[in-house]
């Protein structure tokens, strides 16, 4: 426990473990491609949007916490955290906008049976759950990726400063 | 629901939680705190709502641990006295 918390804060130093390193290298894959299987399933079971942006933020966390912060946060820039997060809230609101446009006004916000992606209603319903999913999935990924870069990063000291308070 | 697995759960999430508040070491109070939110998704799971146990999991046993220890990098490890 003490050894993953100073490799969290010391980025510089820390000598590389081959164990934890591969094992999370191995890991990451699986854990992302259980976040997918959970965003997609979640229209029918336990399961969404939010839990599966959770899954797969933490497979970053973990990619961070195996590397060092100063080597895999460098992969992750502060711009492309943002545009995620802005893209995903963009992907949802398009959506629901989408079903007010397509359908001339008749259905609600978020009334996802009248988006033309297919000729039937329940199927269209389907895919704009799985599309709406998928943008949440996205910002809670972004906003979990960069709650923990705020958190961990010891950035240069005139730099932090100013920047936490 | 079986009555006595959820008595041993709940009984071990009250020991859990007075243990979390009380000892000194950090570290120690966020993986107690990790054990209690582990103990209350199979709470969440034993009350047949799989979703909440399925966020708790996630969030509360993942996420939350990881921001702490983050947290805890960038101060002392020990409360003082």
């Amino acid at each position: 426990m003490s050894t993953e918390k100073s490799e969290v804060g010391e980025g510089e130093e820390r000598a590389g473990d081959v164990i934890v390193e591969t094992m999370s290298r191995l890991m990451v894959p699986f854990i992302q491609l259980f976040a997918l299987y959970v965003i997609i399933h979640g229209a029918g079971g336990p399961g969404g949007g939010f839990q599966g942006g959770v899954i797969f933020g933490a497979s970053f966390v973990l990619l961070v916490i195996a590397f060092g912060i100063v080597n895999a946060g460098d992969r992750f820039p502060e711009g492309a955290n943002t545009a995620f997060m802005s893209l995903g809230v963009y992907i949802y609101a398009g959506v629901g906008l989408l079903c007010i446009i397509l359908s001339l006004g008749a259905a609600q916000f978020l009334n996802y049976g009248f988006i033309p992606l297919t000729t039937h209603f329940e199927e269209n319903r389907a895919l704009g759950m799985d599309l709406v999913e998928i943008g949440i999935g996205i910002t809670v990924m972004a906003v979990i990726t960069s709650i923990f870069f705020n958190l961990a990063w010891k950035r240069e000291p005139e730099e932090g400063g100013g920047e936490k308070e | 629901m079986i009555p006595s697995l959820d008595l041993v759960l709940l009984f071990l999430i009250v020991a859990i939680a007075i243990a979390a508040i009380t000892v000194r070491d950090l570290l120690s109070a966020i993986m107690l705190l990790c054990a209690y939110s582990f103990l209350m998704a199979m709470v969440w799971v034993e009350m047949h709502s799989v979703d909440v146990a399925f966020t708790e999991a996630a969030v509360g046993a993942g996420a939350s641990t990881a921001f702490l220890i983050a947290a805890l990098s960038r101060t002392v490890r020990w409360e003082k006295k």
